[in-house]
């Protein structure tokens, strides 16, 4: 039984990339590349335009400026559906149309993979019910959406990601109204898969999540500065302190830096 | 999503066929059910062969056909809406509907060009009610319906200022697009043909109406391209309304009873439940019409009032139910 075809992964990058912020300037050029193995955290303060560019990088709103490639081939000429296959979105919220349960809405990740005729076959729905596994909600699978906590939501919508199977997986804040456990879990479980192969783009408001687990930051400044590189270089104190405006008291957990907001 | 789709629509078409038996039998002169099966068979009186081939079947499938496709429209606008309360009626394009076929009877024009006129009045009427309900903002649920309903209280002025000014003889046929009634349809077929249609062109559409109906963005970020798709829902939720509207007036709440029934029992699969919906609609218009029919013999109601009568209780009973 073959449970998906899957073609060749492929590399998300960007080529001078500017996010169009409606009234804000052009901000910094990007040139990022989405490696398969990398877990990428994007870093700044609220308003600097971390959802618009994962929304620019999910196809779903034009650039101001610049391209995005899938292996060197600009996004645009490929199909919305062929385009999904490669990469997918966690939103920051989630919105309720119609009441569905914990796995039609998981098992909605599989439409790109589908053809207009085709239903869900049994593996697909074996699929949907690893994806809520990993994400400790299969148990609520015949729930309503509608009826479940914050924390859980956002485990579904993960799962959902998951049952989708892109390569390259952007996740909006994905720790959000998760308690401490399932932060972990899910950081542990992004980290799993990157190393399967996948790649991971994420924003975090959660410094020491991100120092703890990303291998890769983006910095973004509210002026549309930015700046990028591997997470031991990025994740100085000098640089995070202008990040937020905050000053920060770095300590070292396990040899690796941890901030903390500096009293007063 | 995953469980059989056969079995609820297997049972949907039985209700509907024995519903469809009832009202051929049911009448001022009234046949025992072996009665009817041997008019389909062929050897029944000549009369009741009249009776029933000629007078009664055509008025029943044209009640199925109308309620079918009322339903249908409902829930596609449900799903593009993202809203429950979306319905042909409310939003005020039966109303837009009966204007373009009332200007084009006023106009002395007869058959292809008044439903032509009746669809152009469904069309236009949802372009004012979506456009102005979406402004600069998204399609927020209370100021579409808002929207909805005071565009269908033009059409209603509208409606009663050319009723003012037609000529009396007129005004019998062009009553009854206002109250809708099934006993002026022409003909059942383009109605029931364009049902069927609809109905096979959702097979394949029905997994994205599913991913539509969780938003836009969703949507895009499943491999949908949005904006042709809601285009086509919009212009295929128009041509239904105006094909019903045509057939029979404006009959209300079937497009937002029947949809909301459904979904309570059914779930929320567009695939089963767009179908379901035109059997379902169908089907309730058929008894309703029956109803009609009998309830003040040998007078008749219109259908719209029965379904008036029927949807808003059972409507407001559904929503007190469900929380």
């Amino acid at each position: 039984m073959v449970i998906t075809k899957r073609p060749i992964m492929q590399t998300l990058s960007t080529r001078k990339l500017v996010i169009d912020i409606p009234g804000r300037p052009d901000g910094y050029p990007l040139n990022l590349t989405i490696e398969a193995g990398q877990v990428w955290g994007v870093l700044g303060p609220n308003g600097a335009g971390k959802t618009t560019l994962l929304h620019t990088l999910a196809g779903l709103r034009a650039p101001r400026a610049g391209s995005l490639l899938l292996d060197d081939q600009p996004t645009g000429s490929l199909k919305r559906r062929a385009f999904s296959q490669q990469v997918g979105l966690v939103f920051q919220d989630h919105q309720d149309g119609f009441p569905a349960t914990v796995l039609e809405t998981a098992l909605i990740g599989r439409h790109p993979w589908l053809s207009p005729w085709q239903m869900e076959s049994a593996d697909d729905v074996a699929m949907a019910e690893r994806a809520l596994e990993a994400l400790d909600v299969l148990h609520l699978k015949d729930r309503l959406v509608s009826t479940l906590s914050g924390g859980e939501r956002q485990r579904v919508a993960i799962a959902t990601l998951m049952t989708q199977a892109p390569h390259t997986w952007l996740l909006d804040e994905p720790s959000n109204h998760l308690d401490l456990h399932h932060q972990v879990a899910v950081m542990k479980l992004l980290t799993e898969r990157a190393k399967a192969g996948n790649a991971i783009f994420m924003c975090l408001h959660d410094l020491n999540l991100a120092a703890r687990w990303c291998d890769n930051i983006l910095l973004m400044y509210p002026d549309g500065e930015a700046c990028w590189g591997p997470a031991e270089r990025m994740l100085v104190p000098n640089a995070l302190e202008r990040l937020y405006d905050q000053d920060l008291q770095t300590v070292e957990v396990d040899g690796a830096p941890f901030f903390v907001p500096k009293r007063g | 999503m995953t469980r059989s789709l056969l079995p609820p629509l297997l049972f949907l078409a039985l209700a509907s066929l024995l519903a469809m038996a009832v009202s051929v039998a049911v009448g001022s002169v009234a046949l025992s059910p072996l009665e009817v099966l041997s008019v389909f068979f062929g050897n029944a009186e000549p009369l009741q062969q009249t009776l029933v081939l000629e007078l009664r079947l055509p008025r029943t499938l044209s009640a199925f056909a109308t309620g079918g496709l009322l339903a249908v429209a409902g829930a596609l606008m449900q799903v593009l809406l993202r809203n429950p309360l979306a319905d042909p009626y409310v939003l005020g394009l039966s109303g837009g509907a009966a204007v373009g076929a009332l200007l084009a009877m006023l106009a002395g024009l007869g058959g292809f060009l008044v439903s032509g006129s009746a669809f152009a009045g469904a069309l236009l009427s949802t372009f004012l009610v979506f456009g102005l309900a979406h402004g600069t903002g998204s399609w927020t649920p209370s100021r579409l319906l808002l929207t909805g309903v005071v565009v269908a209280a033009g059409w209603g002025a509208v409606i009663t200022l050319m009723l003012a000014i037609s000529p009396a003889r007129e005004l019998p046929g062009m009553l009854y697009w206002l109250m809708g009634d099934v006993s002026y349809a022409r003909t059942p077929w383009p109605g029931l043909l364009f049902l069927l249609a609809v109905c096979l062109l959702i097979v394949p559409l029905g997994r994205s109406l599913n991913v539509l109906a969780r938003g836009p963005l969703q949507a895009a970020a499943l491999g949908i391209s949005v904006r042709p798709m809601e285009w086509l829902i919009y212009v295929l939720a128009s041509l239904l309304t105006a094909t019903a509207v045509t057939m029979a007036g404006s009959i209300g709440f079937v497009g937002l009873v029947v949809p909301h029934m459904l979904r309570l029992v059914l779930g929320n699969d567009q695939r089963l439940i767009l179908p379901a919906c035109a059997l379902a609609g169908g089907t309730l218009l058929v008894l309703a019409d029956t109803l009609a029919r009998i309830v003040i013999a040998p007078e008749q109601l219109p259908v719209g009032v029965i379904t008036a009568l029927l949807g808003v209780p059972t409507f407001l009973y559904l929503l007190y139910r469900s929380r």
